[in-house]
């Protein structure tokens, strides 16, 4: 039986790739762009849900960790000519206006980078809880781009940095996306995830267990914000240009409506509402530009769009707050139990 | 006084004249922040919430005072009232649609809808206002400036402290000495009990939601007058250092929310003033601030240690 999901698993990997590799020869630049938004988006949710969904602590600093990462890989990434001409008012930093490393060692870099941000952060703001860890995180993240937007000569302050080297392609996102997956997904299942959910359910009882909850809340936001990193990196290679502005709250927002959509604590639904959402968001356009119905012409309100978002987070929240999938995940398990009839493996009968 | 001022200005590097000025601007702007932490305050001491939709609310009034004046030609009184009585409603239809049907969901379920509840008036007013700033009406009798010395001060520095005193006494009034205020209190301790013991809980929040609204509306009326730009975010910041003074101040406590707004209002203006080097991190100070008084008395200055209950 292992040994069969096992299998399964591996072809479900195989028809992904497959579908990358169908996806890279045939869609047009646009498409391709929202689907390595779509997966990149998975990676940040499932970022933001290790330490929100699995882990219970309310953070709202994934703006910051995301900036972290997407400026070191932007600055070691970027060639020198680019650098000089991006760095006109201030000369860049000696040691970085000539250091660039491949792209892959830059993502790393810039994940390690916001990893040990997150643990900068994460050791003391951890001993708050609820609001008070929402705020302080939330208090970070802005330090964290005021302090970009002033370090002139490292960071070209709130000029940005444009022209970084689109290294991101399809099979960067999705191979890292399924990394992701595939390692927050055994984290989960190991005793460090079970201590996670007993942190999240109830943290005296938890730490009456003799769980050291300051290691695992620490360990939760460090690994976390590296995620985070990496995908900051990735959204930065793949936009070609980034600002301090760009990492405002509203990133932060973004990320949360995917993992309250997608239900807190879940894989599977993080991966689902990252997609749907970002698809959605790209099919809503509609909303901002003008409409022709027959003869009517309904002229288009720019920002119609993220009202509709701001609307459905809400509704979301106060009609179904279990999001799409609530904790549940999808096994092999389950999809064999949906469709035999007979008792499962562990007893019992579905429902 | 010129000796004194010889010496201050040898310890300080900055002559009395500036000093003043420097802190009757601190007061005015701490004046605004205590306004609009109130606001915070109050809900959190009664729901157990961060009211993230706070500025936002703020920034409504700005635009309901603006198209009073500008598109209904009412006098500027007249407008400023009534945007005051609208922003009051306008807490309440947020309480009752975002906040009263998550009143028993987790507390991280009621936090998102107060931050989808602040997103949606953002956006709302982009799409309705426009994303481009405005210009707030001014009021000549309010903005002109006067003759002080060798300084001139806008009036508006002296009229600020002035409103907030006048309505931070009428609410400790109204919060110690009146059945609402009663009620407010007891539904502040304990909504439950509260309820049984028949006082209305719904209407008693309701009523909260519209107090601290209406405090944050004549705050932002004065925060327009003296920064006369509105735009749809303009509640975002001023929101989030409220927020830290009533955190600094001990949440869930009024007196502790006007001190935290004047500390921080005061703090915010001497450290750009002092060392204008670092003017460009002026928005950090407050969120650092935060942190070091979150991480030594997350309970504020005058809040007491609570034990946790299991």
């Amino acid at each position: 039986m292992k040994q069969k999901k096992t299998l399964l698993t591996l072809i479900a990997i195989l028809i992904l790739f497959v579908f990358v590799f169908i996806a890279d020869q045939t869609l047009d630049s646009y498409k391709m762009r929202i689907l390595n938004l779509c997966a990149i988006y998975v990676i940040l949710g499932l970022s933001m849900n290790l330490i929100n969904g699995f882990t219970g602590l309310f953070s709202l600093g994934h703006a910051g960790f995301m900036a972290v990462g997407a400026y070191t890989t932007a600055i070691l990434t970027m060639p020198d000519i680019v650098k000089t001409q991006n760095f006109f008012m201030t000369p860049m930093m000696k040691p970085l206006d000539t250091l660039h490393v491949p792209f892959f060692l830059a993502l790393l870099a810039g994940g390690i980078l916001a990893g040990v941000v997150g643990y900068l952060i994460g050791a003391p703001a951890l001993r708050l809880r609820g609001d008070y860890l929402a705020i302080a995180t939330l208090g970070f993240a802005e330090i964290i781009r005021v302090v970009f937007t002033n370090t002139q000569s490292i960071t070209n302050g709130a000029l940005g940095l444009k022209g970084i080297p689109v290294s991101t392609n399809i099979w960067w996102t999705f191979g890292l996306a399924l990394v992701t997956v595939l390692i927050i997904g055994s984290l989960i299942n190991s005793s460090y995830g079970r201590a996670f959910k007993a942190i999240r359910e109830d943290e005296i009882a938890a730490e009456s267990m003799g769980i050291n909850l300051f290691k695992h809340k620490v360990i939760a936001f460090t690994i976390g914000a590296f995620f985070a990193g990496i995908g900051g990196g990735l959204l930065g290679s793949l936009l070609g240009t980034i600002d301090p502005l760009m990492f405002r709250f509203f990133l932060t927002f973004n990320v949360l409506l995917i993992i309250i959509l997608g239900g807190m604590g879940s894989i599977t639904g993080t991966i689902i509402s990252a997609i749907i959402i970002t698809i959605g968001g790209e099919a809503l356009r509609f909303l901002d530009e003008s409409m022709t119905i027959g003869s009517l012409v309904i002229p288009g309100i720019s920002g119609m769009r993220m009202v509709v978002f701001s609307a459905l987070l809400m509704i979301v929240v106060i009609f179904f707050n279990h999001g799409i999938m609530g904790t549940k995940e999808f096994t092999w398990d389950g999809l064999f139990a949906k469709f035999a009839k007979k008792p499962l493996a562990k007893g019992g009968n579905k429902q | 006084m010129m000796n004194f001022n010889a010496v201050f200005m040898y310890l300080t590097g900055m002559d009395l004249g500036t000093f003043l000025q420097h802190l009757t601007n601190g007061i005015s702007l701490g004046s605004l922040y205590a306004l609009v932490a109130i606001g915070y305050t109050m809900v959190y001491g009664t729901l157990r919430l961060i009211n993230f939709a706070h500025g936002d609310v703020f920034m409504m009034t700005t635009y309901f005072a603006f198209y009073g004046v500008s598109t209904f030609m009412m006098p500027w009184y007249v407008s400023f009232i009534l945007a005051i009585i609208l922003t009051g409603a306008l807490g309440m239809l947020l309480e009752k649609w975002a906040y009263r049907p998550l009143r028993d969901a987790p507390k991280i379920s009621i936090m998102i809808s107060a931050i989808g509840a602040s997103f949606l008036l953002e956006n709302l007013a982009v799409v309705l206002f426009g994303g481009r700033p405005k210009a707030f009406p001014s009021v000549k009798i309010l903005t002109d400036s006067i003759q002080l010395g060798s300084v001139s001060i806008q009036k508006l520095t002296f009229v600020i402290p002035i409103v907030t005193v006048i309505f931070l006494v009428g609410l400790l009034y109204l919060i110690n000495h009146t059945k609402t205020g009663m009620a407010m209190r007891a539904v502040a301790k304990d909504y439950e009990t509260a309820g049984i013991m028949g006082v209305n809980v719904n209407l008693t929040i309701s009523q909260t939601f519209a107090i601290g609204s209406m405090l944050a509306a004549v705050g932002a009326i004065m925060w327009g007058l003296k920064f006369p730009q509105i735009a749809p975010l303009m509640g975002v910041m001023p929101g989030l250092k409220a927020f830290i003074a009533a955190v600094i101040g001990g949440i869930g406590n009024i007196k502790g929310a006007v001190i935290g707004g004047f500390i921080l209002g005061i703090g915010e203006i001497m450290i750009v003033g002092f060392l204008p080097s670092l003017s460009g991190y002026r928005d950090a100070f407050a969120f650092i601030f935060l942190i070091v008084i979150l991480l030594f008395k997350p309970t504020g200055i005058t809040g007491e240690k609570i034990a946790e209950k299991v």
